[in-house]
């Protein structure tokens, strides 16, 4: 497949860029494989402008059009219309002749014909490049809003005169990061064809197509920060403490588990023969295996998928010996599902289930019902739609805040996490979690307990470690089927779900609760956000680390990790007032402590001028805090050195 | 003292608010005078004041005792488990008695000594002077003087003495309006923009009825357009809904007509009565108060409540009243039905979004005096002071103090002051020490004589003001303008937790962002004190020692190191640091102070297999 095929026009002159917060910008814009571009040109023509827009295609989430035919008919100038001409309306006087604007000045409070538009609106793809001519049917337009005339000044020879005389259009673009852009093209035909040929880059579904694998930054090494986060150091720090564990090779071509890595932990006493029995036993083949051993008291919390019990009440002897053996004699350990009892039960039908008491008599199952899924994205969706529109009365904006249930779930998700951490700590058992893949709540659960038991979590370095054990590499969640589309698509839904986002969500709510105690701070849980849905990076690609050494991702893409760990950019994640707290956190989970992610659902509706200003202010109190600290140390030193001096003087 | 039957009682049970385990620490209780007083047997006590308890309820008796609820206006809420039924009937009655005042001297503000000599408090009533506040906006003018038509109260006795009226509104017009206007609260000034020459004016409704006029009510109103040269157009607000308004008129009241008046625009903003505030507050603290409740009920018990719709709607109209100003440069007359509640609200919020001085500490105590304690709002009846009609009661100023802190959250460099500020101000509205909410009017507080027998709050805020100071304020805040344009799209207005969830600590952040500035601002203060203080020894030590340095620069470097390590300096910069310990015991709280590790217990109750987990719970709330 050649990317030039897809893109029908690959530049259009001309073009009105405007979003909320931004001042419109009118500019050349250029659609290339990856990327749409829009460049201005304040100078006037032909003089190189600033690019006002750089934006991956594989960021639109959805692509909008709205055709404005204006044919034969243009705008009259009455005097009503004076705003337009405030405006700069470039479009030719002579149109005050036709027949049309005469029966409207007839009418100077503004005729019903004023109204008379024809639209296509959220045309879909297919209709667009079919049936053209229900849209090229010339209608009479009177107004423009004014948002769509032209900025440009009198001078400029009118944009639309070579072109199909009038037409123009409007495209609106709705990104995976939940920014919105609006593109005002003049010419219908160019606006239809921009809009395809958006819509068919942002469709590549193909791994190997994507951006990364063309991204070639200058100053980072292809193969900086892939291997930053070895599992084997992981056990290694385990290994010190206990030999209870094993680093285990039995995955090494992904036999026994697809959506593992090759090197597991597990327990000591299991060998991989028994782990390959077990593997079949588990949905996917996700058999348990350690995810966090707690240093405090040498409890660990393991993972896995479902067990394949069945309708039958199947029983595996080596998954029962393999659970048995980490808990030392007398011991119990927890079985935290993430489905609710009833669902549990019911997945049996379907070849799933849960472990039965009688087969693991020294696990206890606690079921904490976690969304998922469908309903997790719409949830997502819901909660966007409902921020979008700011004129929502108090009323119908609690109202839709609650039915979108998202922070609801947000709630659900911390409470589990911190009864997972609570058995840990304080119970001093052993956990294990699963839902049914185990690639989804899972990892939620077992990601946010170790943020909450472990300070080393949640240090910059620690947090990206975090994601690759428990998200990422050693855990294969589906990135490349959850994020492939986000809030706004009109796609018929697959297999999305923003269980990350939710992840995120909750670490955000633990940093407003514990300010000090992440080392990062809410710009880094926005830049995972954005670049888990569209990346220049490969770290998110693919779906488990299987996909990801087919598709050579560590050989022929940048980390996301490398860029981000280099010294000026990883200023700007980092918390001024971190300091290390080696205790647990454990959050409020009262409905009044949750709040809703302004940061991220508002980034791009409400202005956070005063909030970033407010805060710019806090990291430089912090930073002169420290060169004060510093300032005074240094006068001490020299006073010291005079004092002691002073001293041998006395001395004499 | 005659109310009180029993001054201690042992072995009372302080239970959990929100805890479902009816988990609970034990004290001695202790009733005085002024306060009940619980110290648990860790010695940590709690002090509630007589006049904060808003209600007492004695729940049926228990196995473990006689359960006793308190109520308190500052949203605190107390559940108290008496082991005997006497004493906790006695502690009822007396607390019942002993929370409802009678009289003013009955106050506590009357019992309490500051140790101040009667000059300091005098001089702490003149802090805040409001000719001078006047002075400072800049009137009186060539436009605006100051009346002594109320001198004696005889035309208003809700208003101050002291008013500021158009120039060309004569005594008889003055007279006439008054006698139009409910309660005769006439129209005045509250607040002149210097810039716009524009001005707010408050009054009450008129007395219109569904026809009658009034001609030197009219000619009032044309003064106060006429006082403004840059525009002759002026609002007039009715902060009412106006359904209410119309309703009015079937009692002799109503609004302005807007032919009757010249030169007027009359715009209603739909700002709900006492009554709907009262019971939406009533409505917002059942659900805050239920146990177990989950984020859907809240949010829907939030919507139902409709509080927050309330406080935008107060807010709506400042923001409306402020473009008036700005951007039109017109005057506005607000009123409501008689001018103290929510004209209130508007015209100080109006004021603190137009006038940068209000965003200050000094400021804002001024902008109280002024627009709620002098303009006669009734600081008695709406926070119930004396056992009085309890359909008087509402939360009204607290809905002033929720809106200034949503300003805040919205602008947090904007306002000198902190949540503290607002939080203290709330506590003491209605804690009746200081005597400057006492009392429905200025009238009223003069002829009780209370600057005499009773303090003022100001000084003692002021003194401590460290605590109140936000460390992110920049009073170049927006300079072109000092005009504050805050964006009251719904999804701005939060709930305000530190206000109704104050003393529910496992609620708050473990840590607190402001409060580490706040030390470390100070710090850096003494820091840079120390440095000072430290170069001055090494200047002198220096030109004693400076031979010797000379002489022998190798030899006394090196030990310097050392030197370093046992430094007197470095000891001394121990106790500048205490900050983040005290913010580290709250935060590695207990797991059993949040409710996810109650599931866990309700369900190993469910299934008495795991005993085990039951004894862990046991363990972990000791």
């Amino acid at each position: 497949m050649e990317f030039a095929e897809l893109i029908k026009t690959a530049t259009v002159e001309s073009v009105l860029l405007s979003g909320a917060g931004l001042p419109p910008v009118r500019g050349t814009l250029c659609i290339t494989s990856h990327h749409l571009l829009l460049s201005s040109r304040p100078g006037g023509d032909g003089a190189p402008g600033t690019v006002e827009l750089w934006l991956l295609i594989r960021n639109v989430d959805a692509v909008e059009k709205r055709v404005q035919n204006l044919g034969w008919y243009q705008p009259p100038r009455t005097n009503s219309s004076q705003r337009d001409t405030r405006f700069g309306f470039s479009r030719p006087l002579d149109s005050a002749n036709l027949p049309g604007s005469a029966r409207l000045r007839a009418n100077p409070r503004g005729s019903p014909l004023t109204q008379q538009k024809r639209e296509l609106q959220l045309l879909p793809l297919g209709h667009a490049r079919g049936p053209r001519g229900r849209a090229c049917r010339p209608a009479p337009r009177a107004s423009l809003p004014c948002a769509s005339a032209p900025t440009r000044g009198a001078a400029d020879p009118s944009p639309a005169s070579p072109r199909l005389a009038g037409s123009s259009g409007t495209i609106t673009l709705r990104c995976k990061d939940l920014k919105v852009l609006q593109l005002e093209i003049p010419g219908m035909e160019e606006c239809l064809n921009v809009a395809s040929s958006i819509e068919a880059l942002s469709s590549v579904d193909s791994v190997m197509m994507m951006y990364p694998f063309f991204y070639r930054p200058q100053d980072l090494r292809l193969e900086a920060g892939w291997h930053l986060f070895p599992l084997e150091q992981y056990y290694q720090q385990i290994a010190t403490q206990t030999s209870q564990w094993r680093l285990s090779g039995v995955n090494r071509d992904f036999a026994a588990c697809p959506t593992y890595p090759p090197a597991v932990i597990v327990p000591a006493a299991v060998d991989d023969e028994a782990l390959r029995k077990a593997a079949r036993f588990r949905q996917g083949g996700r058999f348990p295996v350690l995810s966090y051993y707690h240093q405090k008291n040498g409890t660990v919390m393991l993972r896995s998928s479902q067990p394949l019990t069945g309708p039958n009440r199947k029983r595996c002897r080596e998954d029962e010996l393999l659970l048995g053996t980490v808990l030392d004699e007398g011991e119990r350990g927890f079985i935290i599902d993430t489905r609710s009892a009833q669902a549990a039960k019911q997945a049996r039908m379907t070849g799933g289930g849960t472990e039965p008491k009688s087969s693991y008599p020294r696990w206890k199952r606690l079921h904490r019902p976690l969304e998922r899924g469908r309903p997790l994205q719409e949830s997502f969706i819901k909660l966007v739609d409902a921020c979008n529109d700011t004129s929502l009365t108090m009323d119908r904006w609690l109202s839709r805040l609650e039915s979108c249930r998202w922070l609801s779930h947000v709630k659900a998700a911390l409470s589990t996490a911190c009864l997972a951490a609570q058995c840990l700590d304080r119970e001093e058992a052993c956990v294990l979690v699963h839902g049914a893949e185990g690639t989804d709540t899972t990892l939620l659960v077992t990601a946010l307990a170790q943020l909450i038991l472990d300070p080393g979590c949640r240090t910059l370095a620690g947090f990206q470690g975090l994601l690759e054990r428990e998200w990422i590499e050693q855990a294969g969640h589906p990135f490349h089927l959850r994020c492939a589309r986000s809030a706004y698509s009109h796609a018929r839904l697959k297999q999305e779900a923003p269980l990350f986002l939710l992840f995120l969500d909750c670490v955000w709510q633990l940093g407003r609760q514990f300010p000090f105690s992440l080392e990062f701070g809410e710009r880094l849980l926005l830049t995972l956000f954005d670049n888990a849905y569209a990346s220049s990076y490969g770290t998110f690609l693919g779906n488990n680390e299987k996909e990801r050494c087919l598709c050579k991702v560590k050989e022929s893409t940048h980390s996301l990790w490398a860029w981000l760990n280099q010294p000026e950019e990883k200023r700007k994640y980092l918390n001024p007032l971190y300091s290390r707290n080696a205790l647990v956190i454990w959050p409020s989970v009262e409905p009044q402590s949750i709040q809703l992610w302004q940061g991220l659902f508002f980034r791009w509706i409400r202005s956070s001028k005063y909030l970033d200003e407010a805060w710019a202010e806090i990291q430089r109190l912090v930073e002169n805090d420290d060169t004060s600290v510093e300032e005074s140390a240094g006068n001490r030193r020299s006073q010291s050195l005079s004092d002691t001096a002073a001293q041998t003087e006395n001395e004499r | 003292m005659e109310h009180i039957r029993t001054t201690k009682v042992e072995q009372v049970k302080l239970l959990d608010r929100f805890s479902t385990s009816n988990k609970s620490l034990t004290g001695t209780l202790y009733l005085t005078a002024t306060h009940l007083l619980f110290i648990e047997s860790s010695q940590r006590e709690t002090w509630i004041l007589h006049h904060h308890i808003a209600a007492v309820e004695k729940l049926p008796l228990t196995t473990s005792g006689c359960p006793l609820v308190i109520q308190c206006k500052n949203f605190r809420i107390v559940h108290f488990v008496v082991p005997r039924e006497r004493d906790c009937h006695d502690i009822y009655n007396s607390l019942l008695q002993l929370s409802r005042t009678a009289q003013y001297d009955e106050l506590y503000a009357f019992s309490y000594n500051p140790k101040q000599n009667s000059s300091e408090q005098v001089k702490g009533w003149q802090l805040i002077d409001l000719a001078e506040e006047y002075k400072r906006m800049g009137v009186p003018n060539a436009n605006w003087q100051l009346s002594d038509a109320n001198r004696d109260y005889k035309i208003c006795e809700t208003y101050p003495k002291e008013l500021y009226v158009p120039r060309t509104a004569s005594k008889p017009i003055i007279v006439g309006s008054s006698k139009f206007r409910s309660k005769g609260r006439f129209p005045v000034l509250s607040y002149y923009h210097k810039d716009k020459e524009a001005a707010i004016c408050r009054c009450s409704q008129p007395l219109s009825g569904f026809s009658a006029r009034c001609l030197e009510d009219e000619h009032m109103l044309q003064a106060i357009s006429k006082a403004n040269p840059s525009n002759r157009f002026m609002y007039v607000m009715d902060t009412r809904p106006k359904l209410n308004a119309m309703a009015n008129r079937a009692a002799g009241k109503g609004y302005e007509n807007e032919d009757n008046y010249s030169n007027i625009r009359f715009q209603f903003v739909g700002i709900e009565n006492i009554h709907v505030m009262r019971s939406s507050l009533q409505k917002l603290l059942e659900v805050s108060g239920t146990k177990g409740l989950s984020v859907n009920d809240f949010l829907s018990g939030l919507e139902n409540s409709g509080w927050l719709r309330h406080i935008k709607a107060v807010l709506d109209a400042a923001v409306f009243l402020v473009k008036a100003i700005a951007v039109e440069s017109a005057s506005v007359l607000v009123h409501c039905s008689d001018g103290w509640d929510r004209t209130s609200q508007v015209c100080s919020l109006g004021a603190l979004l137009l006038d940068s001085y209000y965003r200050t500490i000094k400021g804002f105590m001024v902008l109280i005096e002024k627009d709620w304690i002098s303009f006669g709002h009734k600081f008695s009846d709406r926070c119930c002071q004396l056992d009085g009609d309890p359909k008087e009661i509402s939360p009204v100023f607290t809905q002033f103090l929720e809106s200034v802190w949503n300003l805040t959250e919205q602008f947090p460099q904007g306002f000198e002051y902190n949540e503290a500020f607002l939080l203290q101000i709330h506590e003491h509205v209605h804690s009746c020490q200081f005597g400057n909410f006492l009392g429905n009017c200025q009238k009223e507080r003069e002829e009780l004589k209370f600057k005499e027998k009773t303090y003022s709050l100001w000084p003692f805020l002021l003194q401590e003001q460290k605590k109140y100071q936000n460390p992110l304020y920049n009073p170049d805040f927006s300079p072109e303008l000092t005009l504050l344009e805050p964006n009251t799209v719904s999804f701005n207005f939060k709930f305000w937790r530190n206000m109704y969830h104050q003393f529910d600590r496992s609620m708050h952040p473990r840590q607190s962002v402001l409060d580490l500035i706040m030390n470390m601002s100070e710090q850096n203060k003494q820091m840079e004190k120390d440095i000072k203080e430290l170069e001055a020894k090494i200047k002198r030590k220096n030109s004693q020692s400076d031979a010797v340095l000379v002489k022998e620069p190798l030899q006394s470097a090196p030990p310097a190191p050392m030197a370093l390590k046992t430094s007197p300096c470095f000891k001394k910069e121990q106790p500048l640091m205490p900050v983040n310990d005290s913010v580290r015991t709250i935060e590695g709280s207990n797991t059993a102070d949040n409710r996810y590790s109650e599931f866990m217990e309700e369900f190993s109750k469910a299934e008495p297999a795991v005993v085990s987990l039951e004894y862990g719970m046991a363990r972990m709330t000791c």
